[in-house]
């Protein structure tokens, strides 16, 4: 080894604590990096390689009833490959033991041979057999949460009559990767199913015989989605189309895409932050170390070592201190996303996970952490390289110290002596302190944004199940049905409400862009269900116009005063232009409400309703279900409640895993910023504190001037930690609102105080660890030795 | 002038500084260390520099050793132009030609005496090893030691080892034992001397201690930037002869 390597690595050696904690910064942003970009890769080369496999469809139309022949028609529109066509309904279920309300969508597969399209990947027993009506296929999710195996039985009402199914089969699918029912807001796997059955029995069973209800199919290469989607609308209108749809506005999909965009968004902004720190640190330690290397640069020199050498040297001290934190990084994102991903194939039903850190992503990290490391040394490197050798002989010029702002502020005799110190020391390098409470801050950030999450998503339950849903139950019906519903339901003992309201589905238009959703029409006076304006106050539509959702302000460019198109979907199908008359604070979906009178007279259908709200005498719950279970106009049941609590348990391990990630990341930057500037602060100044206890301060006094310092930078951090903390959950926030939710920006006071709390205890921790070394302060080497 | 060697001096001169000037710019204050110095040096003559502080010693010593460069006038070593030299020039120059003692020793505490020295016979093209190096100095017995673990006499001898290993043509020494009591200069003058003695190697001391004069073949006094004295010693010291 040449010497020069040997003079590193006891260099090295001698800053081993701040060198660790440089690496554990890197090795955080290294972790995060290759956690979130590894585990969306492995997710999205899993979810291709499942698409692929499986079939999955590339557009997708449901409608009322065509007859077998139309599918031949659909298959000449230019740009179709293959179509399949399908019965599929939504159905209610009872397992045994289970008291809830369950519904399934059940899904035809023919009775010969396997789907072309959208094809099950089958875990355990076989496919349903010809022409059984009995058998079913159920899915993996669900199948788990109730502990079915086959050959287990479930009671379904098919439209209308109870039907005993035996479980022939355990199934996945790439168009129920995540099986969320329409408009729920999680998969809840306990009371929403995906069911497969024969595609004869099916379609008896629903009046399809010789028809289809479902369609699926690929485009060719080239081909145009939104022509394709153009053609068949215009087909499947006499058939009572729904909207045909491209791939991209599949549930499933379309969550899985979300998910991965907020992965990557979090790949883009939370190692750039542990890069950001890594090269201050870095940057700062490389300075000081060669400015107390200056004399050891110039004798070098001297004897004839080049620039580029020197460079090297500490290049070399910079790499290793970076590869170190690299190698760690990686061994701990992969293992982290490996957790990750285990969590998320709780969520996403995927056959198989092929979790692995690709050596690109690797080689990604290393090199950013790299390259950016390097920067920040490179002036420091490059100053010392070029320093003259005469002039690095001779030691650094004293520091410039004048009186600082607030002494001439504050009158002299207010301040002591120490306080005059701390306060002349921040002044005199006011960028390295400004660094140095960015460098807190992001610890505080990082803190905050990273359970930013939990405190949004509490706040969307408050206001979307506790202020606008306060109906125990919605009640959903098979058909439009008589308004006189509500009687029957009343009639039900314990419950003591109920409200009706329409849903009509409709396409909207404004302008040239269009978005396909429903309108809710809702009696004047309704207590259940409840709209909030923007400003979250009560607002209920008026006749003549529609409330929007506030975020069809973004996605259809509409604002109250204009004039909105409205396709009915259903029925006569009119075409009607309706007056928006205001928006309202949603964060869950898109929809338009009306008052129910005004809908029922647009749709020239009388008092038609689709469902009702209850509210219900909790003691009475498993009664109602079962009466409503065993009513054949009711189609499913939804159940606040549980919405609530199977919303939180889908969502707590994954909370719970990034909470922990963040905590740990923060204490690692906080401790990694504290520890350095408490180290360098020592070797800048161990000598000044020496003399100062020469000449008869105290350790408490001389532990106040340097932990003071540290103190001041740590507490004027956590602000600017809370502000750049909201500024970055704003900025997710923000990435991720589409259609599908909108995340407010709301952050608990809570968060904020455990954010304070990590970092002013990692600050204290590391400011304890330097403080030892201080009390052992070497009195006489200090006097002795030049500097 | 020169040595009694007599006959083509010329072709034994080293160094040959001609109008040599430097001038530092401090702000508006500019200070003169060098104010137009001519100098010939000879192969394998010890000369010592002496003067006050301030006399412009350490800055003449650093421009003969290519660690800075002259504001004007011009100084050759042997057939290098030491005033037109690029930087890397200059590096080879060192690298090649040059060994140095400095007045602070200037060891690199995180090496031991023996890899302080291999720093240099590293990069050396016909170096001596560490160990024969430091036997020189006398002290082959603590190779292993660092810094801190040797006396300050012993660290500049270890310097000292450390300018001679690579078998420099010329040893530039600033103030080599003013961080020194006597007896220990004693030791340390005796291993310059010799170096200069066994390879014959061109050697400057600087010092403001009169009667390490000595020990020189010549002796130079530097006053305010100017050489105000050259004198030849008619009958050289040894080191242990001298006293101060
Ligand atoms: N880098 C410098 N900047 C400004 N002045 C300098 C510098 N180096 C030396 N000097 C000045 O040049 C003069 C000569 O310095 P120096 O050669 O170190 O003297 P000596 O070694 O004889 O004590 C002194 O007045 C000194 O203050
Ligand atoms: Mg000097």
């Amino acid at each position: 080894m040449k010497t020069l390597d040997r003079k590193l690595l006891r260099d090295l050696w001698k800053m081993k604590g701040q060198a660790v904690a440089i690496a554990l910064v890197i090795a955080s942003g290294v972790a995060t990096y290759v956690l979130l970009i590894s585990t969306m890769n492995s997710l999205t080369q899993t979810r291709d390689r499942f698409y692929q496999e499986y079939a999955f469809a590339d557009a997708f139309a449901s409608l009322k009833r065509a007859p077998d022949g139309l599918k031949s028609r659909i298959s000449e529109i230019p740009g179709v490959a293959q179509v399949e066509t399908r019965v599929s309904a939504e159905v209610k279920l009872q397992v045994a033991g289970f008291y809830e309300p369950v519904t399934a969508r059940i899904v035809s597969v023919p009775d010969f041979g396997s789907p072309v399209l959208n094809r099950p990947y089958l875990r355990r027993g076989r496919m349903v057999a010809a022409w059984r009506d009995d058998e079913a296929v159920v899915s993996e999710a669900f199948a788990e949460a109730h502990r079915l195996r086959p050959g287990d039985s479930l009671d379904a009402v098919i439209n209308g009559r109870w039907k005993r199914l035996r479980v022939v089969g355990i199934a996945l699918s790439p168009e129920f990767v995540l099986q969320v029912r329409p408009g729920a807001l999680s998969p809840d796997y306990k009371r929403y199913a995906i069911l497969w059955m024969g595609r004869h029995s099916l379609g008896v069973a629903n009046n399809m015989d010789g028809a289809f209800n479902d369609l699926s199919l690929t485009l060719t290469a080239g081909a145009h989605p939104d022509d394709v989607i153009t053609r068949i609308d215009a087909i499947l209108a006499k058939y009572g189309g729904l909207g045909a749809y491209a791939r991209k506005d599949q549930m499933s999909h379309r969550f899985l895409t979300e998910e991965f965009r907020q992965l990557q968004r979090s790949a883009d902004i939370f190692p750039t932050i542990f890069i950001a720190v890594a090269a201050f640190l870095l940057n700062v330690v490389v300075t000081r170390t060669i400015s107390t290397q200056r004399d050891q640069i110039a004798v070098i020199k001297a004897f004839g070592y080049r620039n580029t050498d020197i460079g090297l040297h500490y290049v070399k001290l910079v790499a290793l201190i970076v590869v170190l934190g690299i190698v760690a990084g990686l061994g701990v994102g992969a293992w982290l996303g490996r957790g990750l991903g285990r969590i998320y194939t709780e969520f996403y039903r995927f056959p198989y996970l092929n979790y692995q850190v690709q050596p690109s992503v690797a080689a990604a990290a290393a090199a950013i952490n790299l390259l950016a490391a390097l920067t920040g040394t490179l002036l420091a490197v490059r100053r010392a390289a070029s320093l003259p050798p005469a002039e690095a002989m001779r030691p650094e010029p004293p520091a410039d110290f004048r009186k600082t702002f607030m002494e001439r502020l504050v009158p002299q005799r207010i301040l002591s002596q120490p306080t005059r110190i701390i306060m002349r020391n921040i002044e005199r390098r006011p960028v390295k302190a400004l660094l140095s409470i960015i460098g807190i801050s992001m610890a505080c950030a990082i803190m905050v944004a990273g359970r930013f999450s939990k405190d949004a998503i509490d706040y969307m339950v408050e206001i979307q199940f506790r202020r606008i849903q306060r109906e125990d139950m919605t009640v959903t019906f098979v058909e439009p049905t008589s308004r006189k519903a509500v009687y029957e339901m009343r009639r039900v003992p314990g419950v003591e409400h109920a409200e009706v309201f329409r849903s009509v589905p409709v396409v909207m238009r404004f302008g040239h862009r269009s978005y396909r959703t429903s309108i809710r029409g809702v009696e004047p006076g309704a207590s259940l269900h409840l709209l909030l304006d923007e400003q979250f106050r009560h607002i209920t539509p008026p006749r003549g116009g529609i409330l929007l959702t506030d975020y069809f302000r973004t996605i259809l460019g509409v604002r109250p005063g204009d004039l909105l198109t409205v396709e009915v979907l259903e029925g006569s199908r009119p075409v009607l232009q309706v007056p928006v008359s205001g928006m309202i604070s949603q964060f869950i979906g898109l929809m338009g409400y009306m008052d129910l009178d005004a809908l029922n007279r647009l749709m020239k259908e009388g008092s038609a309703v689709s469902g009702v709200y209850l509210s219900a005498d909790s003691l009475h719950r498993h009664e109602i279900y079962r009466k409503l279970v065993q009513m054949p106009r009711v189609a499913g049941t939804l159940v606040r409640e549980d919405e609530i609590r199977n919303f939180y348990e889908t969502q707590a391990e994954a909370l719970l895993f990034f909470t922990m990630v963040a905590t740990v990341l923060a204490a690692t930057i906080a401790f990694g910023v504290v520890y350095n500037s408490a180290r360098i602060a020592l070797s800048e100044r161990g000598r000044e504190l020496a003399s100062l206890r020469v000449l008869g301060y105290t350790r408490g006094e001389i532990s106040y001037i340097f932990m003071g310092e540290l103190g001041f930078l740590t507490l004027a951090a956590i602000p600017m930690g809370f502000l750049i903390g909201k500024g970055i959950s704003s900025n997710i926030a923000k990435a991720l609102e589409s259609d599908l939710y909108r995340i407010p920006v709301v952050i608990d006071s809570w968060t904020y105080s455990f954010a304070a709390a990590v970092v002013v205890l990692s600050a204290f921790v590391s400011g304890l660890i330097v403080r030892r070394r201080l009390d052992h302060l070497d009195l006489v080497a200090v006097l002795k030795t030049r500097e | 002038m020169g040595r009694e060697a007599g006959g083509a001096l010329s072709a034994r001169t080293v160094f040959q500084a001609r109008g040599l000037t430097k001038v530092y710019t401090m702000g508006a204050v500019q200070v003169h260390a060098l104010r137009g110095i001519d100098l010939d040096l000879y192969e394998g003559e010890l000369v010592v520099l002496l003067g006050p502080s301030g006399s412009g010693k350490s800055t003449l010593l650093n421009i003969l050793g290519g660690l800075d460069t002259a504001t004007d006038g011009e100084v050759t070593y042997r057939d290098h132009n030491l005033t037109s030299a690029a930087d890397n020039e200059l590096t080879e120059y060192r690298r090649q030609h040059v060994g140095f003692v400095f007045q602070f020793y200037n060891l690199i505490p995180s090496l031991t005496a023996r890899e302080n020295v291999a720093v240099v016979t590293e990069i050396a093209s016909t170096p001596m090893k560490p160990e024969d190096a430091l036997s020189m100095v006398g002290l082959g017995d603590r190779l292993d030691h660092f810094p801190a673990q040797l006396s300050g006499g012993e660290q500049q001898r270890v310097a000292i080892a450390r300018a001679i290993a690579k078998n420099p043509m010329v040893l530039l020494c600033d103030e080599p034992t003013g961080a020194l009591d006597s007896a220990t200069g004693v030791v340390v003058l005796e291993a310059l001397e010799r170096v200069n003695r066994e390879l014959g190697t061109t050697t400057v001391i600087i010092t403001h201690n009169a009667d390490i004069a000595g020990m020189a073949d010549r002796v130079i006094h530097l006053s305010n930037g100017l050489i105000s004295d050259i004198r030849t010693n008619e009958s050289k010291k040894a080191p242990h002869e001298l006293h101060w």
